[in-house]
């Protein structure tokens, strides 16, 4: 597959490092906002090789992370039904709900299976009429554009026994969030490549006029995300606050036409609970009232959970960055991947997870 | 009550036997599992032509062997694979391989497999047959005879296609010490060729993840490399072969047992180009994809040389590497070097790989 050599070149790699020293002067604070981000930087160790001055903090991209819990509830309340085939993507298995988890509901008989793709699990529905089919439709941008599609598709074709239970999530409000937090330290945004190679990057000009940062859209591979810090700093150091692409080869400015299109068609802005975070406004989609009759929470009538979230896991303050994953009292102790508390510990891209994976000799040396 | 007649009123339990199933069945039914003929039929008539030469004369209960020379070595593992049958193989070759190489990795020379079956009722008998005959191709490949065996068969739905436990023996000759324990600071860890090439293998073809490969499952019987390293006389401390797990949880296994730290170069790594695409793709770590005829063995300094030597002369280790060397740093901790210069630390995968969302 082209580009993950030319992109993970280590003599390119040093070059850019050897550039970033050099433009680094000052102290600066620069958020990676998307999970997959994260999970590169510390699976590289990216991070280690950055001048002194610059400080990676993990943004909030983690979909998996975010999902409140209230929703987890949901979607365990669901697959536990015997009439449901509850399809998800593998990562949300391991995440813990109040009580159990989806590999829980499993063991104990549900139906639960991974698929690659919704439309994976709008096949199901196709093969398997006299059951219910559920997706579990999550993420950011990225993923709505599919979950879109497969939902336009099971009208168009009349499925009934299909549904999506639907915590869509967007980046430009969360961004807004988390410069408005008072105590909000960070100075510039590599933004999230994927999510901008479906919506574009119109939307991030005023975000970088109100708060005065830079937005650098940045890729995932090694070379990538060095580039987007390098464009990062030289702004910040130039006293910049521009928005620039550094991931043209994914990124046209219009993004994706048709996957908005379709986004538009499916979908309706809502409020949305960030784990963690709490109720960002209009930071979110929902079925729109076109759609309505293929919503999972309506459909099996699980509106009313509503979950509080553990009182020692200190998962929102990684997310808002203003904690790193090992300054939880619980990290490496009462929560690890194979115990977690919060979910990012769960994701693979989750802050909490990737240091855990990653960084534990850093720990196991300083005893 | 004989063949094909239909109960008449209420059944007589003093008197009732089980009314014996058609014989002539394309699928697997429950009397094949039941002792009687149907399971004397399948043992004649599929076991022993699938099994050809590799099976002994009598397939009984139990097998009476004659003494060996040496101590036994002596191992289960039982095998579940979806899809049975996958691009390279199938679950057959690896019952044969993967005992065997249980065996091979403690220094043995395999002599001795049974094999037992449990088998959901309704599993297609073509298939079935296909399954033994890959096990008797693989056992005579690797020169083991097939000495016992059983047969059950499950309710449909209580199982899945075919499940087959093998057990093996084998004899360790003289002198031959492999054991974690033996590990130093400064020893060579060697990989004895591309990694992760059966577990992308399976994946590419597992329901609702077929995904275009040429990549071919690695399967094979590991003793005869092994016999060939051992005879350099250079000093392995251990060998084992990274099946599920991969790789990472070999080296951590190993690191902890022996307390020494590990430390890793990707850059090393022999990770072919599809199975790095195709864990791009799926959001896995090729160093926790499983390998079926694959290696690890850590080796004292002076000799890695000449044992890489050999390995690459011999077909199953030609790709033969060294990823790494074991250190006195960080005893228990494997860490490796990324291709950019950073460092990471190489958990033990957890469970069941999970796909990563986007």
């Amino acid at each position: 597959m082209k580009y993950l050599d030319e992109f993970s070149d280590p003599d390119l790699a040093r070059a850019l490092l050897d550039q970033i020293h050099e433009a680094t002067t000052g102290q600066w604070a620069l958020m990676e906002v998307c999970g997959g981000q994260t999970h590169s930087i510390i699976r590289h160790g990216i991070d280690q090789l950055l001048p002194d001055g610059i400080e990676m903090i993990h943004g909030p991209g983690c979909p998996v992370c975010v999902t409140p819990l209230a929703v987890i509830d949901k979607a365990l309340e669901i697959a536990r039904r015997p009439e449901v085939i509850f399809c998800s993507f593998g990562d949300m298995l391991r995440v813990p709900g109040s009580r159990d988890d989806l590999f829980t509901i499993k063991s104990q008989g549900g139906d639960v299976r991974v698929v690659y793709s919704p439309l994976d699990a709008l096949r199901i529905a196709q093969d398997e009429p006299e059951r219910e089919v559920v997706f579990f439709g999550i993420g950011f941008e990225t993923t709505a554009p599919a979950n879109a599609m497969a939902v336009h598709q099971a009208r168009r074709l009349g499925v009934g026994n299909f549904s999506l239970l639907v915590s869509h999530v967007l980046v430009p409000p969360a961004i807004e969030a988390i410069m408005e937090s008072p105590s909000c330290r960070v100075q510039g945004f590599l933004a999230a490549g994927h999510v901008c190679s479906v919506m574009g990057t119109s939307e991030y000009p005023p975000l970088a006029q109100r708060y005065q940062v830079p937005i650098v859209v940045t890729g995932f591979e090694p070379l990538d995300l060095l580039e987007g810090i390098r464009r990062t700093v030289v702004q910040l150091e130039e006293g910049r606050h521009e928005v620039e692409n550094a991931y043209p080869r994914a990124v046209p400015a219009e993004g994706n036409p048709a996957a908005k299109a379709m986004l538009e068609d499916v979908f309706e802005v809502t409020d949305r609970t960030w784990r963690g975070i709490g109720e960002i406004p209009r930071s979110g989609w929902r079925l729109s009232p076109r759609y309505a009759d293929f919503d999972a929470e309506r459909r099996f009538s699980v509106e009313g959970i509503d979950t509080a979230e553990s009182a020692i896991c200190r998962s929102g303050e990684v997310l808002q960055g203003l904690i790193k994953p090992p300054q939880c009292e619980a990290f490496g102790r009462e929560c690890t991947p194979r115990n977690p508390l919060g979910a990012t510990m769960v994701s693979s891209e989750g802050a909490c997870a990737a240091y855990y994976a990653y960084r534990r000799l850093d720990l196991v040396e300083a005893g | 009550m004989s063949a094909g007649t239909q109960p008449s009123g209420g059944l007589d339990f003093e008197g009732w036997t089980c009314p014996l199933p058609l014989r002539h069945t394309p699928n697997v039914v429950m009397g094949h599992g039941g002792g009687g003929a149907m399971s004397a039929e399948l043992v004649e008539s599929l076991f022993v032509p699938g099994y050809g030469e590799a099976a002994a004369t009598e397939l009984g209960d139990a097998a009476v062997l004659p003494p060996v020379e040496g101590r036994l070595a002596f191992s289960t593992d039982s095998y579940v694979v979806k899809p049975m049958f996958f691009p390279g193989g199938s679950i057959g070759d690896l019952a044969v391989n993967g005992t065997v190489n249980d065996l091979a990795m403690v220094g043995a020379r395999p002599l001795y497999l049974s094999t037992a079956y449990i088998v959901a009722e309704g599993t297609p008998m073509e298939q079935l047959g296909r399954v033994a005959e890959a096990v008797g191709r693989a056992a005579l490949a690797a020169g083991v005879r097939l000495v016992t065996g059983d047969t059950k068969v499950v309710d449909h739905g209580s199982g899945d296609g075919v499940y087959i436990n093998t057990a093996g023996v084998g004899v360790v000759p003289e002198g031959v010490e492999l054991a974690a324990s033996r590990m130093r600071p400064g020893d060579r860890v060697i990989v004895s060729g591309a990694i992760g090439v059966h577990g992308v293998a399976v994946m590419s073809c597992r329901e609702g993840l077929e995904f275009g490969t040429t990549v071919e499952s690695d399967s094979a019987a590991l003793h005869g490399l092994v016999a060939d390293v051992l005879a350099t006389g250079g000093d392995v401390r251990v060998m084992r072969d990274p099946t599920r797990g991969g790789v990472s949880a070999t080296l951590n296994e190993l690191a902890s047992a022996s307390g020494t730290g590990v430390v890793l170069d990707e850059r090393l790594l022999p990770v072919p180009a599809e199975v790095r695409d195709a864990c791009g793709l799926l959001g896995l770590d090729p160093l926790q994809v499983a390998n079926e005829g694959k290696l690890v063995a850590v080796v004292a300094a002076e000799d890695t040389d000449r044992v890489l030597k050999t390995m690459c002369a011999h077909p199953l280790g030609a790709e033969a590497t060294v990823i790494g060397e074991v250190v006195a740093d960080h005893p228990g901790v494997v860490v490796a070097r990324t291709g950019i210069g950073g460092t990471r630390v190489m958990d033990m995968p957890i469970g069941e790989q999970l796909p990563r969302i986007c």
